[in-house]
């Protein structure tokens, strides 16, 4: 035993490691062992008491290559990603520091572009920007920019939103089409010579879950599906509740450019990353209520019911157009495009 | 109960299994959820139309090899990246400081051979669909005179295979679900042996939900008329005599020549070799030969898997020791593998 984990600490980082799957699982487990007991879940926001409120706090970095996409930049990224982590936790978002490490060379324009869209996109969220910082890289050992943020947001006090609280009876709400931030930046790199009309979503989510935690207790789970995508956020979900979940294909929206892109490129939309979305998980009672509430905010126009929460096994299935049913899958590895 | 289904239903007689050559079908039948809709009976088995799974290991540790010589840029798609040769991965190899680069078609190779001016070399796998269009990058190659620009190749050829899975009589299948792309370049005339000399229907057939179930249903047809032939049923694109014009810029830049199938073997006339008045551009000249001894980790069931011989499941790595994350087999690896198809869609978790 002793042998084999020297081997493995011996092996080098891959960029399997990074892709949010199950090899990142797997490596950031090992790591936070330095921590005394392993890290038991790994939640987007860390929340903590603060005299008689409770505070969301959580960090982020941002890699986004390249730097400029349809829909948006790394700097508007960088402050929805963690508003929306904040947001999903129930949270009202507060204030925000950012960190920029930029390689020698880069254009001060650019710079200025992306800084001036991280402040469009904090005065738009509410969220304050209250510290940041700079470092700079001998050219060739950063790509451009990288920028890290870190939140603080107070949780409401109406509201007890938490991964494992799906019940069976509740229904699945998506906020809007899938897909769309993945193939907007795929669609950018180098190789791939198709066009697309296809903007990320990139977006803060704060004035849609404000209306979504209205209806307070009935809520019980909200995520940004990310990286993987909704696949990987229905499977946290159906993980942590000890439930099943089944959605319905035809109930799911995806937007045509997005589909044939999926098709072309041997993707599975359901696990291509979102950056404006909310899944969220409701009561019955409430579902089609908080849809139509959702449908006037900006960023919940297409909001639909896509699915059911169920007693069984942990697990997530989707009734397919054609008729059948099949499992839906968490990403592993990276995703890839296909070959023939 | 979609109308298509029910006519499926109606007209099944009997236990039959399918062979789905393809592993864009295998993905596309789970992904519709098409298994859930068959009637019992009717087992489709997946074949050996994974251009990334048939890469014999000994060819990935020569890949390895090229891709950590000194100045050699080794580009390939994406998929190749995690499969297993004998000790490592080009991924692996990359880690450690290998030139690799991943590319959606030749043509980013041999850009990148321009805007790098070092030797690129392109790693070439894939059947009849992807061929066309290397031979045509090879062809560009030579008219601007490019003296940095290699190919690697393990190019396939599908009809060949088929037959030798026929002639080896181990796996009893009732007829093919012949792949789309394919035949959009080779038409649908290469397959008309398999009725011909072994009774066995064949359709060339789409990637959608319906494509398949009417592929499946003119299968069940054939089989109970007692008259097999070559259908297609992917008539939007697919043309009896198939691209005339990219099967000749195939055949003037490459020749046929026997070629090794992981799990498979050596099957005659089954690969792709570079045509000797296109020699300049081949890779062959940086391979070590004698590398390694080809060989399968101790107990991957791969082969037989891409023999249609065993299901994913049966294989005692499954979802335990080989998973898409630390693949044994290259089956695991590629988003067309059966493997993968059954670890990702069939429900066998990690654990189980």
């Amino acid at each position: 035993m002793q042998g084999k984990r020297k081997m493995a600490d011996e092996q080098k980082i891959t960029l399997a490691h990074g892709s949010g799957g199950s090899t990142s699982y797997e490596l950031i487990r090992r790591i936070t062992r330095v921590f005394g007991k392993p890290a038991a879940e790994l939640n987007d926001s860390a929340v903590v008491g603060f005299g008689k409120s409770r505070l969301a706090f959580t960090t982020d970095s941002f890699v986004v290559k390249p730097v400029f996409f349809p829909g948006g930049d790394i700097g508007k990224l960088s402050v929805c990603g963690t508003v929306n982590d904040l947001a999903v936790a129930g949270a009202v978002p507060l204030y925000l520091t950012a960190s920029c490490i930029v390689e020698e060379g880069f254009k001060i324009s650019d710079f200025k572009k992306i800084v001036e869209s991280m402040k469009k996109a904090a005065t738009q969220a509410g969220i304050r920007i209250i510290g940041g910082d700079l470092k700079v890289v001998k050219k060739g050992e950063a790509d451009g920019i990288f920028v890290n943020t870190a939140g603080i947001g107070m949780l409401r006090s109406n509201v007890s939103i938490s991964v494992d609280n799906a019940k069976p009876g509740d229904k699945v709400i998506i906020s809007g089409s899938i897909g769309d931030h993945g193939i907007a930046i795929l669609s950018q790199r180098p190789g791939i010579s198709f066009r697309t009309n296809v903007k990320s979503d990139c977006a803060p989510l704060d004035s849609l879950t404000g209306i979504v935690c209205r209806f307070g207790k009935k809520v019980r789970v909200m995520r940004d599906p990310t990286r993987g995508g909704l696949a990987s956020a229905l499977n946290e979900i159906a993980m942590a509740s000890g439930k099943t979940i089944i959605i319905d294909e035809s109930a799911v929206p995806v937007r045509r450019e997005v589909g044939s892109a999926c098709g072309l490129l041997g993707l599975d939309p359901l696990q291509v990353a979102n950056e404006g979305k909310l899944v969220a998980v409701v009561s019955g009672s409430v579902a089609g209520k908080i849809c139509r509430e959702m449908k006037k905010n900006r960023y919940g126009k297409d909001a639909a019911i896509i699915g059911e929460v169920f007693r069984g096994k942990s697990g997530v299935y989707m009734k397919t157009i054609a008729g059948g049913k099949r499992i839906v899958e968490m990403l592993s590895g990276e995703q890839l495009p296909r070959i023939c | 109960m979609p109308a298509i289904v029910k006519e499926l239903h109606r007209e099944f007689a009997g236990p039959t299994r399918f062979m789905e050559v393809c592993g864009t079908h295998t993905m596309a039948v789970f992904r519709h959820g098409i298994r859930s809709m068959l009637p019992p009976g009717l087992e489709l088995v997946s074949g050996p139309g994974c251009p990334v799974c048939v890469t014999p290991a000994g060819k990935i540790d020569e890949a390895i090899a090229l891709a950590g010589k000194k100045g050699i840029i080794l580009a390939t798609f994406g998929d190749m990246l995690r499969v297993p040769g004998t000790r490592s991965s080009l991924e692996k190899q990359r880690a450690e400081g290998a030139d690799v680069r991943v590319v959606y078609s030749c043509a980013d190779a041999l850009k990148l051979a321009d805007e790098t001016g070092k030797k690129v070399v392109f790693f070439a796998i894939g059947f009849e669909t992807t061929s066309p269009t290397i031979a045509q990058t090879i062809l560009d190659a030579r008219r601007t005179g490019k003296k940095n620009f290699f190919v690697y190749t393990a190019l396939k050829l599908i009809p060949p295979a088929m037959r030798a899975l026929l002639e080896s009589g181990e796996v009893k299948i009732d007829g093919f679900m012949c792949p789309g792309h394919v035949s959009a370049v080779i038409g649908t005339k290469p397959y008309g042996f398999i009725p011909r000399d072994y009774r066995i229907p064949c359709v060339v057939a789409g990637f959608e939900a319906y494509d398949i179930l009417e592929s499946l249903l003119m299968l069940v047809r054939m089989k109970k008329s007692g008259k097999p032939e070559v259908a297609n049923q992917y008539c939007r694109w697919v043309r009896t005599d198939g691209n005339q014009r990219a099967v000749e810029i195939l055949n003037s830049v490459f020749e046929t020549s026997d070629a090794e199938w992981r799990g498979i073997g050596v099957i005659p006339s089954s690969g792709l070799n570079l045509r000797k008045e296109f020699l300049e551009f081949s890779a062959e000249r940086f391979v070590d030969s004698g590398i390694s001894a080809p060989e399968e980790k101790s107990g991957c069931r791969c082969g037989a898997v891409l023999r249609g011989a065993v299901k994913p499941t049966d294989c005692p790595l499954f979802g335990k020791k080989c998973t898409p994350d630390n693949p044994a087999g290259a089956c695991m690896v590629s988003s067309e593998g059966t493997c993968a198809a059954y670890f990702r869609y069939a429900g066998k978790k990690k654990n189980g």
